[in-house]
């Protein structure tokens, strides 16, 4: 008795509504709707099951439930919040780590809320996207200094190519979420999505499903830890990825636990049926930054220096020499992902504690690079979580070349943020390994869906642009200039590199 | 009193006005004609500032470079003159000074102006490379003094007023040349600051420049890396030291780096490359992918005269061409003119031959003569010169 546990929400059904069609009982994977056979309707048969995933209450057609918060309060206190207390209980029933899905859920302050922009008046035009160009291309991969050019005759000159690299049509991509930790049609559908627009996504590490190579000029391959399905073909994609570390969790490897390993996920990642798919913490092969820098030269030339070879990092403390590290072991990308990021699994204490805001992160890696000379040879690609298309301009701003997201495309296809990815039940058939439940998710309207989600903040990025005057991202990649700080803290926007709202700096034409 | 040397306020938003002119022949002639240009688009200057470059008037000491600065006493320190005399013999070799002669009754206070011939000691270093230096260093070390330029056998002369004051007080009209270029300006801020005035210089490069540049923040973290620190508080520095870059330290080949300059700070749309020719589109994706932080952005029409690797008059705008600017050759072929405004063009010369160059697509005159028209016929030219 001691050990149930309390609701979060309460789930209620009228009747005077319902017409006991039982949709709401078919759709709820967690066994908080019931259809009663005795009494020919469905009923609510534990409300501490419910997640607030909204399934039922969307596909009730007469709009009979409602979800509240559970109406009890916790005694109050200051400091044994019922964050806390929820979480004690858990541990003292089970005695284990507390998994969870999604990204960080604590209210720390978000420093994107912190930070406005620019806009042109007067002295300078302001561009008009709908009417003028304004430029999104992109390139992700390594760049020189300068270009070297050959006198092939007097007078008659050649150039170098160029090292490899990817065209994005948005400097916005997808970031890794693994086959596994999603279903096959979520996959699918932003994989189609990608290729529609014009960009790229990763493949997480759990390997690349057969019916998915042809999506492959789209497709970042991740290496991890667990290096599961990685082989010749799995490299001859867009570009690769070596995974070192994850927002949500910094220094913790990737986990599948083996009830989402069916025969799918078997065959992608060649792993027996049932094993939990448990990546080592480090990648055990790379002790050190020149350890890593054998893995980059591997790949290289395992790829025969065709596609860019990038490198993924947790934002943590020292994320700024480790990227210096990392570019000048000859990595051609590197992706940054803030604190907040998401994941399929993680243990709790590390996804709402562990690292660094990736606007701190990506704002002092620029200025670092820069002041080392280098940031010029690298693509900077950052994320975890990029919540709108202000929070991508914002980014870029930074100093980001690339912004990506994940947990958005996921909402894009109806996810809503219930974070029990990692228990596979998913309702939405976005989040699970079940077959039935992935049928859920249509994949050409959720590819839709995503499409459009890349299209609109990309729309988004052109408009903004053009009232700031620039037509063309890489004018704005860096231009903490054209940024201003509003928050409480001043210290944090000398860290940013941005001047406070209505510093009288700024400079112009004439 | 305002700082002559020190910038009062740090905001710099504004209109302008630009003209210039080449005699391709190398001909010399007075200031007369520059004077003219400028001051004829009267609409396009407020008073707080003018200036003028000019090419060609110490044929004498060509082989020096020539360090021009204006300089006003600070409380409590030695004589300015004294601290920038010392600090010159540090780096460099002093082979003859002067007092800069200008009229006194335009201004009732004005600086003194003063110039230095010079040449490096270290001969292990490139000798460019220890002016720019020197020159930085005097900007932002020495207060009291600011350097308006620093090259060979070329000087600037600028400062805040109206055009035809900052004439009349420089007495442009007795100096004679066979480039030009001049700006008069349309702030919204600064009075009083005389090295914000326009051209600006470093080296044998001076930019004068219509617009804002919106990619400042971006462009003077490029130019961190590449070994340019910005802190003048005006725009048009990004655009000399970019400039400076790609025609002298990126070891681009020397008769196509002012080609290649120009291209990074204004390159094509993605949507224009794209329909280039195989070899021309690996040239300008090339050049756009790795200089993508050098590209200007945001309004802007500038003249650049510079002498290397050779003399050439360079007009230039941004891709939309949201400030003017008009390119005129004279009848017989030997006067290049560059301008806002027809009217300038017009005032000084009425039989030259006049034309339009594209939205960012620069111009370019040298000794040779138009290299590049600033229109769809030089594509034609490229394709033969590139492989």
């Amino acid at each position: 008795m001691m050990d149930r546990k309390l609701p979060k929400y309460k789930v209620e059904i009228d009747y005077d509504k319902c017409i006991k069609c039982g949709r709401c009982a078919t759709n709820c994977t967690f066994g908080a709707i019931v259809y009663d056979r005795e009494q020919n309707k469905p009923i609510v048969k534990d409300t501490s099951n419910c997640v607030a995933c909204q399934r039922c209450v969307t596909f009730c057609p007469v709009g009979a439930i409602s979800i509240t918060p559970y109406p009890v309060v916790y005694p109050a206190h200051g400091t044994w919040t019922p964050y806390h207390i929820r979480a004690i209980d858990e541990q003292a029933r089970t005695g284990r780590v507390l998994l969870a899905g999604t990204g960080c859920d604590r209210p720390y302050p978000c420093v994107f809320d912190y930070l406005v922009w620019d806009a042109c008046q007067v002295t300078n035009p302001a561009i008009d996207a709908l009417r003028e160009p304004v430029e999104t291309r992109t390139f992700l991969g390594r760049k020189k200094r300068t270009i070297k050019i050959k006198e092939i005759a007097e007078g008659c000159y050649d150039i170098e190519d160029l090292p490899p690299g990817v065209m994005l049509s948005t400097p916005l991509l997808i970031e890794h979420m693994s086959l596994g930790a999603l279903s096959y049609n979520a996959i699918t559908a932003m994989l189609m999505a990608v290729t529609e627009v014009g960009t790229l996504m990763g493949t997480g590490e759990g390997g690349l499903h057969p019916n998915h190579y042809k999506f492959k000029k789209n497709i970042i391959a991740e290496v991890a830890s667990g290096r599961f399905g990685v082989s010749p073909d799995y490299l001859n994609v867009a570009a690769i990825e070596i995974k070192i570390g994850q927002g949500a969790k910094p220094g913790h490897g990737g986990q599948l636990p083996g009830e989402k390993v069916n025969k799918l996920i078997s065959e992608t990642r060649g792993i027996p049926i049932g094993t939990d798919a448990l990546s080592p913490n480090p990648q055990h092969d790379i002790y050190s930054i020149e350890d890593l820098k054998t893995l980059i030269d591997a790949l290289h030339e395992a790829t025969e220096y065709r596609i860019p070879v990038g490198v993924k990092i947790a934002a943590v403390n020292n994320v700024a020499p480790i990227a210096s590290g990392i570019v000048r072991a000859g990595a051609d990308f590197i992706t940054i992902d803030g604190f907040r990021g998401g994941t399929g699994a993680a243990p709790r204490v590390i996804r709402d504690n562990a690292g660094i805001p990736i606007e701190h992160a990506v704002a002092s890696v620029d200025q670092h690079l820069t002041e080392e000379g280098i940031r010029h040879k690298i693509t900077i690609v950052a994320g975890g979580t990029l919540r709108s298309s202000s929070d991508l301009i914002k980014i870029i701003a930074l100093g980001a070349d690339v912004g990506m997201i994940g947990t958005a495309a996921l909402i894009a296809m109806g996810c809503r943020v219930c974070q029990q990815c990692p228990t596979g039940k998913c309702a939405w058939g976005i989040a699970t390994t079940d077959p039935v439940l992935s049928q859920r998710l249509d994949v050409n309207w959720a590819a839709q869906r995503v499409a459009n989600l890349l299209r609109a903040w990309t729309h988004d990025l052109e408009e903004v642009l053009g009232t700031m005057g620039i037509d063309a991202v890489e004018s704005f990649v860096g231009n903490r200039d054209r940024l201003r700080y509003i928050g409480p803290n001043p210290h944090e926007a000398q860290i940013l590199g941005v001047k406070h709202a209505g510093e009288r700096i700024r400079l112009g034409g004439h | 009193m305002d700082s002559f040397t020190k910038p009062l306020w740090k905001v710099d938003n504004s209109a302008c006005g630009i003209a210039g002119f080449f005699n391709l022949d190398k001909k010399i002639v007075s200031g007369k004609k520059i004077v003219k240009m400028i001051c004829t688009m009267r609409e396009r200057e407020n008073g707080l500032g003018a200036g003028f470059a000019v090419y060609g008037l110490f044929p004498k000491f060509g082989d020096y470079y020539c360090i021009q600065l204006i300089m006003e006493e600070i409380e409590g320190l030695p004589p300015t003159k004294e601290r920038v005399e010392e600090f010159l013999k540090n780096h460099v070799e002093i082979f003859k000074e002067e007092k800069v002669k200008v009229n006194k009754n335009v201004f009732r206070e004005y600086p003194n102006v003063w110039r230095f011939f010079v040449y490096p000691k270290d001969d292990k270093v490139d000798p460019d490379d220890v002016i720019k230096d020197v020159v930085l260093k005097i900007n932002r070390k020495i207060d009291g003094a600011f350097c308006l330029s620093s090259g060979k056998n070329m000087a600037v002369f600028k400062g805040s007023g109206w055009s035809y004051e900052i004439a009349k007080f420089y007495r442009i009209e007795e100096i004679k040349g066979y480039m030009w270029s001049a700006h008069s300006r349309f702030p919204t801020n600064t009075p009083g600051w005389w090295g914000g005035a326009h051209p600006f210089s470093i080296l044998g490069h001076a930019i004068v420049h219509n617009g804002e540049i919106t990619s400042y923040g971006t462009n003077v973290e490029y130019l961190k890396e590449l070994g340019y620190t910005c802190d003048l508080y005006t725009d048009t520095e990004v655009l000399a030291y970019l400039f400076d870059f790609f025609v002298r330290k990126s070891g681009y080949p020397k008769n196509i780096s002012q080609q290649i300059a120009c291209v990074a700070l204004s390159p094509p749309y993605w949507r224009d490359i794209d329909r280039m020719s195989p070899k021309l589109r690996k040239w300008f994706t090339a050049i756009r992918i790795t200089h993508r932080r050098g590209m200007a952005n945001g309004p802007f029409s500038i003249i650049i005269t510079t002498d290397y690797p050779k003399l050439a008059m360079i007009g230039h705008s941004d891709r939309k061409k949201l400030r003017p600017l008009i390119a005129a050759i004279s009848e017989s072929g030997s006067t290049f003119y560059l301008a806002s405004e027809l009217n300038a063009i017009h005032e000084v010369d009425d039989t030259m031959n006049y034309w339009q160059p594209d939205p960012g697509s620069a111009v370019i005159a040298t000794e040779e003569g138009i290299v590049k028209y600033g229109q769809s016929r030089d594509l034609e030219e490229l394709e033969r010169l590139l492989k």
